[in-house]
């Protein structure tokens, strides 16, 4: 990791720190649940970037494992059980073990297969999801938020927002050790050259599947936290543009590198609640249509912004992506 | 009798009516180096696959350090101490020299769900590396990116990926394929050294390389081994000169 790096994290998350008095001082609660809201996508675009920029998986369902978590949450809390160190467990849990099932199957495929099988498992969990007529069906259903033995109360925004950065804060840490780590290096070099590792000796697709059931983990924390913000959880969350939004996120912060999804994720949950709002403001109703901007700027970012929001602030670290560390 | 270090019986590979590895059978005793050369569509690289794990042969066994890996997995075989080179370049391109050897290193210093030590500052794996990268001299450049290497130095690095998984037998396709004159004088010297502590089965075209370099020569033609022998008695075979090498001497 370059310096400009190190400097680019800790700023970032310097900010998400001094969101709470920020919106204290200006009396503006509302912007701490949306700044929360924005930490919890950072940590579902992170997740995939583990993935996708450093493991060279297309995986197009991510969403799917974020709507594990938050229904594992729901479907605890419907029963009653609202002990948040038993839940928040068991959405990694369960996050984990249908990322482990999904991967394995879906890692037997590459390129657009892998992409396709990923998409088409995710839209199954999402109709399955639909069919629970128990939990709402295709409305969902409301969640209480989650119980700490009255450690902390998360029904205070204050509180929520601090888990949730604490959260995305030791993910980060944790996944910072990991692509450098033996194994980081191996699911790294795995994207580079999966022929040329198997030929040195790795049984490549075991580590894959361990990266990709971490990926599904974190995501599923995400989905937990998730549950907890909006008090609700529907189908929608796995909805396949989701997964879609999170590829973008990951995509417009800088693949391959951990700020970078979280700088895209603040980019692009900011411009999906502003756009509308400065088009507005230029011509009336035009908000609508805020598509017609964002759009041709995800565009313009994929095609002249390589590295993402994140080259912009380290143009130093012009490596190919995925090998910014 | 030596107990051969790989025993390929019988082997047989065909794609659709094209015959490229036709009931073949071969000793590589320990310690040779053995060529095996023949014209374009001989066989050679289909016979390097399936030595190596990546294609399945239709028929026949190979047998090396006495188990049959006819069907075992390419990690499973590099485990063993088989180890190969690819004929196009096949290396880390956005890594380092030294992280592309140090990776080989690491496949064979046991698993690697190892998530938390930072993997390029551990001395495990980069003392020896570094030691693989002067071995073949290139110890002054592992710092530079694989992609930025000459293309002399990419093949050298393929061969010091291949010697840091200390193989027992070493399969090379090709290693002087695209190399000039001087580079391809040194991959010669540094193949001479290994002679003795690896077997090399050495798959090439250059033709002083091979008979510089090999114990042991065999031709082979539509997927079958027309002649095996020391290199004298394969020059002088005349079913090879017509086969193979006069054709080689008509062009020169």
């Amino acid at each position: 990791m370059t310096k400009r790096q190190i400097w680019l994290s800790l700023i970032t998350l310097v900010l998400f720190a001094i969101v709470p008095p920020l919106t204290i001082i200006f009396d503006q609660p509302f912007y701490m649940d949306m700044m929360a809201r924005i930490m919890i996508f950072a940590m579902a675009a992170v997740s995939l970037d583990l993935i996708l920029g450093y493991g060279g998986m297309v995986s197009f369902g991510h969403a799917a494992y974020m709507g594990v978590g938050a229904y594992a949450v729901g479907i605890l809390s419907y029963y009653g059980i609202d002990n948040g160190f038993l839940q928040f467990p068991l959405a990694m849990a369960a996050s984990a073990i249908i990322g482990l099932a999904f991967g394995a199957m879906s890692l037997r495929t590459t390129g657009v297969y892998f992409i396709m099988i990923t998409l088409a498992f995710a839209q199954m969990l999402y109709f399955f999801a639909i069919s629970l007529e128990e939990f709402g069906g295709d409305d969902g259903m409301s969640s209480m938020r989650s119980e700490f033995a009255g450690l902390i109360d998360l029904n205070d925004s204050l509180q929520f927002y601090y888990l949730v950065f604490i959260c995305l804060g030791v993910v980060l840490y944790l996944l910072h050790r990991l692509v450098q780590s033996r194994f980081g290096m191996v699911i790294r070099a795995a994207r580079s050259n999966d022929k040329r590792m198997q030929a040195v000796g790795f049984s490549t697709y075991r580590y894959k599947l361990a990266g990709f059931t971490i990926a599904a983990t974190i995501c599923g924390l995400a989905g937990a936290l998730f549950a907890n913000l909006n008090e609700f959880v529907s189908p929608d969350v796995m909805h396949w543009t989701h997964s879609g939004e999170i590829m973008i996120m990951v995509i417009m912060g800088g693949i391959g590198t951990l700020i970078g999804p979280v700088l895209g994720a603040s980019a692009f949950l900011l411009l999906e609640e502003y756009l509308p709002e400065w088009m507005d403001m230029v011509m009336k109703d035009a908000g609508e249509h805020w598509a017609i901007i964002m759009g041709p700027v995800l565009i313009a970012i994929v095609l002249f912004g390589r590295g993402g929001i994140h080259a912009l602030f380290t143009s130093k670290a012009k490596a190919k992506g995925g090998n910014h560390d | 009798m030596i107990e051969p270090a790989l025993r390929i019986e019988g082997l047989c590979k065909s794609f659709g009516s094209l015959v490229a590895t036709d009931d073949l059978h071969l000793d590589i005793l320990p310690g040779e180096i053995h060529a095996i050369i023949g014209p374009n569509g001989a066989g050679k690289t289909t016979l390097i696959a399936q030595l190596s794990g990546e294609l399945r042969p239709d028929r026949g066994r190979v047998t090396f350090a006495g188990r049959d890996i006819t069907s075992m997995s390419i990690p499973a075989r590099s485990a063993l101490g088989l180890a190969r080179s690819f004929q196009i370049t096949s290396i880390f391109q956005d890594f380092t020299a030294l992280d592309n050897v140090a990776l080989a290193i690491q496949a064979h210093a046991g698993h690697s769900f190892r998530f938390w030590r930072p993997a390029q500052k551990d001395p495990a794996l980069r003392d020896p590396a570094q030691a693989a990268l002067e071995h073949i001299g290139l110890g002054d450049r592992g710092d530079v990116p694989a992609a930025n290497l000459s293309h002399g130095e990419q093949r050298q690095l393929e061969i010091a990926m291949a010697l840091a998984t200390e193989p027992s037998l070493l399969l090379l396709d090709e290693p002087m394929a695209g190399m000039g004159r001087d580079e391809s004088t040194r991959m010669v010297e540094l193949l001479q050294g290994l002679r003795g502590n690896h077997t090399i089965v050495l798959i090439e075209h250059d033709m002083d390389a091979v008979f510089a370099l090999a114990d042991r020569i065999t031709v082979l033609v539509y997927g079958r081994a027309i002649a095996t022998g020391a290199p004298a008695q394969i020059r002088a075979d005349a079913a090879v000169r017509a086969a193979y090498l006069g054709t080689e001497a008509a062009d020169a």
